[in-house]
């Protein structure tokens, strides 16, 4: 007798459980531990009040791990995650795959007119939004004013290389703890490379010629590489060789840097006073050009971290929904109002840039927004693929880390420029061609 | 009549763990075999074509096959002669007396309970990094310069870290097989004249060469297939200066996603381990008289 | 009979061995000192040692950011469950290998030590595979399953070597006795084989804790254990030292406690058959 009214009891409660659980979704969120990002899973609880029937778990990784895990539970179709985070090289590789739900829910209110042209056009195929952008970058030319005018020197609006070099020698003061450039070292195809690959565009090359032929031997990349590891060996800080951008914003951050080539956001970290301690003295150029007479809309890249679904995914409508959130209008006014308008995750929206409470606060909105606007990752005549620091072949990934590797090691003297090069290039080669290209 | 019958009550007792350790080998060795015959990505995991041994000699023509094959070497030859050596002057030391050895012996032994990305982590940035790391700020402060770890010597800073790790449970194994050693032994050659190291010589090391044996071949199990402390660290480079195999057939999964390759280096791997093992057990299994 | 060593010698032996400590332990003393500073006197130049504000903001940012408990408890489940696992199937085999030893109980072995040779990564999708099939990603028991696996070879190992410094005239005496194989085992070898038990315990679970490999592809939060909680501190953008290191912490302090307080049983049974 009492054990059955135990049974009943338990099966009650277990019935009320079920029940509960299905009135309620639950999204398992996979996403890098940037900071944009830390503060959105800090902004969750708002979300949750406006949407009682759905909780959100979040799975917060570092970059590459994270990278690994939802590849491979996207490829193997493992359905560990509703919404993933994923950048504009994966975005074309998955949509091609029909790895990823097109994104066709997001709203009434959403207007998806407002999203900036450039990043709209990087997340679509054949005219679907596949991924919804939660904050994007391109590159930015970063400088110590104060450093410049102690050396009489004055960034010009659209500086070359040539003059790079002369400041970087100009700034250094290795006794003061001074490095007059900082660059990206460590070797990853988001790392190094795509400075790097951004740095050969600056100099007229690209990854692949029309032909899919690597082009890492081309006059561009040697000019570009050349130039590279001469300025980091000597002005540049030590360790370079594993600095990525988080370690460079750190030495930016606390004033080791004369100049700094990087992803725009980078902006508004080392504008913060809380986190730099060189807040007001930071200037902004575009990227530097390399070749004669720097085309007009200069050497840009494009990237934008975004929120997207998996086809595995059972809860897609719910999952939509807080996409629809996470990168609409009013969660940027949410993270104005909390944490101030110049910690609102930029790129993605033109009206952000048309807000003067935000053109206020952000000292850097013009220069991104123009460098966004200018980036144009489409293939044309002679490159083939998709993307201006990345191409977006699946082959890419590889070959990017193991030619990045390469890099480093020039940079650390234990390769020749030649020799790195070199290297790159047969690497390139025997993958491009073991995965059957030109295709 | 009865060994008999205990003979068959032992192969009963045994038969679990060995048969679910045996679908544990096989299942997924079968299947990587089978994956390493295919033209197998992660990006079209739809149409997988046949294509015999094209992936075996994908893998072993790679350009960094060889040296990642030295440099697995080198990974565990050096941690081996780092925790051994290193081990046997720890157990030295803490076999004498002296005030606070409870708590010196804490302190030896707590690195074996971090986890080897936290090992990794804490070295490369707290110790290693040549701007705020601790290492550089003291050859700073004695006027050196500081050395930029995972760039100029990134084989040997994996090897220090690694070596971290396990230099408590060598000296731990050690340190036991010294205690073991009758004071009666010592002091019988002290009285034959004999100095501290020729005591050391001929009667210690002797006395723990079946420790050190165990020492070195738990540990190549765990050291030939080091991963984390170079994904958290180097990465494998700069270039392929501290790539082993196991990392090497990581990458093909991981950032060529290409499956067919990867279980071709992971057979080859395994192929490479049991001549390690075979190798092994001729050399020091004899001194384990099971 | 303790030897007379001179005062000197022993203050000399102690110097010595307490600077040698001290290196050792330095990368966790410094971690820990390093957990309460804020970021920028985390990486001040030169470094401060103790004369910083002490404060709990780090601890208490990661609290806010991921739920600690939660991870640990899973590390909990995780280690204890593969070790209950491990000790079922291994006690038996053990025992068996150490007191009716045939021809091939070496070779068995060798053999199981020699699957843990096998590259993880080399079967990394295959094992995915399977877990994707069989519904086991993300869950409590398909890790546990996994880490008993890679466990079991140096749970027999260890088991067998402790219970073969077991006297076997002990166990004959107890056959002449007419004890049955069950009494044999409960009353006669399991107080002697305690202390080599418990230390396998310990080590199994030391081993599972710190096992970062599966438990990171394996997991995505339900049953993510601190290995994966450290997978979100490791390179976040802006200064990050001071959280690492608090989030470094939080993940090896309980191992860390229970290995100090167990060590003497830890080591008792830590031998691999080394000590005759």
């Amino acid at each position: 007798m009492r054990f059955s009214m135990l049974t009943a009891s338990a099966c009650a409660l277990i019935a009320v459980a079920a029940t509960s659980a299905e009135a309620q979704t639950t999204l398992t969120i996979g996403t890098v531990n940037n900071s944009d990002m830390i503060r959105m899973q800090g902004l969750t609880p708002e979300f949750e009040k406006a949407h009682p029937d759905i909780k959100v778990n979040w799975v917060t990784l570092e970059e590459n791990i994270l990278r690994q895990r939802v590849t491979t539970d996207i490829a193997t179709g493992g359905g560990q995650f509703d919404v993933m985070t994923i950048g504009t090289y994966e975005v074309p590789i998955w949509a091609k795959q029909e790895w990823l739900k097109p994104l066709d829910g997001l709203g009434d209110g959403y207007d998806m007119d407002d999203l900036i042209p450039a990043i709209r056009s990087a997340l679509s195929s054949d005219g679907k939004l596949y991924a919804a952008p939660f904050y994007a970058e391109s590159v930015l030319t970063l400088y110590r004013k104060d450093l410049f005018e102690k050396a009489g020197l004055t960034m010009p609006e659209k500086p070359t290389w040539d003059f790079i070099a002369e400041a970087a020698e100009k700034v250094t003061d290795k006794d003061a703890g001074i490095y007059g450039i900082c660059l990206r070292g460590k070797p990853g195809w988001g790392e190094n490379m795509a400075f790097l690959g951004n740095m050969a565009r600056e100099f007229g090359a690209n990854y692949f010629d029309a032909d899919w032929k690597p082009q890492f031997e081309s006059e561009g990349w040697k000019k570009a590489v050349t130039l590279y590891v001469d300025l980091m060996q000597k002005y540049g800080p030590p360790g370079a060789a594993s600095n990525g951008f988080n370690e460079n914003l750190q030495l930016f951050g606390q004033g080791k840097c004369g100049m700094w080539m990087d992803a725009s956001v980078a902006a508004s970290f080392v504008t913060d006073p809380k986190q730099s301690q060189v807040p007001d003295k930071v200037g902004f150029a575009p990227a530097p050009c390399g070749v004669e007479g720097c085309p007009n809309d200069g050497f840009n890249w494009l990237w934008a971290w975004s929120l997207a679904i998996p086809n595995s995914s059972q809860k897609a409508e719910a999952a939509q929904t807080f996409i629809s959130w996470a990168t609409s209008k009013e969660y940027l006014e949410l993270v104005a109002e909390k944490e101030g308008w110049a910690n609102v995750p930029p790129g993605t929206r033109t009206s952000l840039y048309e807000n003067s409470k935000y053109t206020e606060a952000a000292p850097f909105a013009e220069a991104t927004l123009n460098a966004i606007q200018h980036a144009d990752p489409s293939p044309t005549d002679d490159k083939p693929y998709y993307g201006l620091q990345f191409a977006a072949i699946p082959e890419f990934q590889g070959i990017g880390t193991a030619v990045g590797q390469q890099m480093a090691a020039a940079l650390s003297g234990s390769a020749t420029v030649d020799q790195a090069l070199k290297q790159s290039q047969a690497i390139a080669e025997r993958e491009m061609s073991r995965a059957g290209y030109p295709k | 009549m009865a060994t008999l019958h205990t003979k068959s009550a032992a192969r009963a007792m045994m038969a679990p763990a060995v048969i679910v350790l045996l679908i544990w080998m096989i299942v997924p060795l079968a299947m990587t075999l089978y994956f390493s015959t295919l033209n197998y990505t992660l990006y079209n995991p739809i149409s997988t074509p046949f294509i015999g041994f094209e992936n075996y000699s994908y893998f072993l023509t790679d350009p960094t096959f060889l040296a990642a094959l030295a440099n697995t070497l080198i990974l565990v030859l050096g941690v081996l002669a780092i925790t051994v050596i290193g081990g046997i002057l720890i157990a030295l030391l803490l076999d004498q007396e002296f005030y606070g050895v409870n708590i010196v012996r804490l302190l030896v032994i707590a690195p074996f309970f971090v986890m080897p990305t936290v090992a990794a982590l804490v070295w490369k940035n707290m110790m290693m990094n040549p701007v705020y790391g601790v290492i550089g700020q003291l050859l700073q402060a004695v006027g050196l310069a500081p050395i930029d770890w995972m760039t100029e010597v990134p084989l040997l800073s994996i090897v220090i870290i690694v070596a971290w790790q396990w230099l408590p449970f060598a000296t731990l194994i050690l340190l036991t097989a010294l205690q073991s050693l009758s004071a009666d032994q010592k002091e019988a050659a002290e009285m034959d004249g004999a100095g501290a190291l020729s005591i050391f010589w001929y009667i210690t090391l002797p006395h723990m060469s079946r420790a050190i044996t165990v020492v070195i071949l738990i540990q190549t199990i765990f050291l030939l297939s080091i991963y984390a402390e170079i994904l958290v660290t180097t990465q494998g480079g700069p270039g392929s200066q501290s790539t082993n195999i196991t990392y090497l057939v990581a990458q093909q999964a991981t950032s060529y996603g290409d499956i067919g390759a990867a279980s071709a280096g992971g057979i080859v791997a395994v192929v490479l381990a049991n001549i390690v093992a075979i190798f092994l057990v001729r050399l020091i299994g004899k001194n384990l008289d099971a | 009979m303790a030897r007379n060593v001179t005062t000197g010698r022993k203050i000399g032996t102690t110097i010595l061995a307490w600077f040698v400590g001290l290196v050792i332990f330095f990368p966790i003393l410094w971690t820990f000192l390093t957990s309460f500073k804020t970021e920028l006197q985390a990486i001040s130049i030169p470094p401060v040692f103790v004369g910083f504000d002490w404060t709990l903001e780090n601890y208490r940012t990661i609290q806010t950011q991921s739920n600690y408990f939660h991870f640990m408890a899973n590390s909990i489940y995780l280690s204890l469950g593969s070790t209950a696992l491990g000790l079922i199937f291994a006690i038996p085999a053990a025992w068996a290998m150490a007191f009716s030893p045939t021809k091939r109980t070496k070779d068995v072995l060798l053999w199981m030590l020699s699957t843990k040779m096998l590259p993880a990564v080399g079967v990394l999708i295959p094992i995915y595979l399977l877990f994707v099939r069989f519904g086991l990603l993300d869950s409590r028991l398909g890790l546990i399953v996994v880490l008993f696996l890679i466990n079991l070879p140096i749970i027999v190992w260890m088991l067998y070597t402790y219970f073969k410094e077991i006297p076997g005239e002990i166990l004959e005496a107890a056959r002449m006795d007419g004890a049955s194989l069950g009494k044999e085992i409960t009353q006669v070898l399991a107080p002697m084989a305690v202390p080599g038990i418990a230390s396998t315990i310990l080590l199994n679970v030391i081993l599972s804790w710190n096992e970062a490999f599966w438990t990171l592809n394996l997991t995505t939060s339900n049953a993510a254990p601190l290995t994966a909680f450290i997978a979100s501190f490791s390179s976040p953008q802006g200064n990050f030292y001071a959280k690492l290191s608090a989030a470094s912490m939080l993940a090896i302090a309980p191992i860390l406690i229970v290995g100090w307080f167990s060590q003497k049983q830890l080591v008792r049974g830590l031998t691999f058959g080394a000590v005759k």
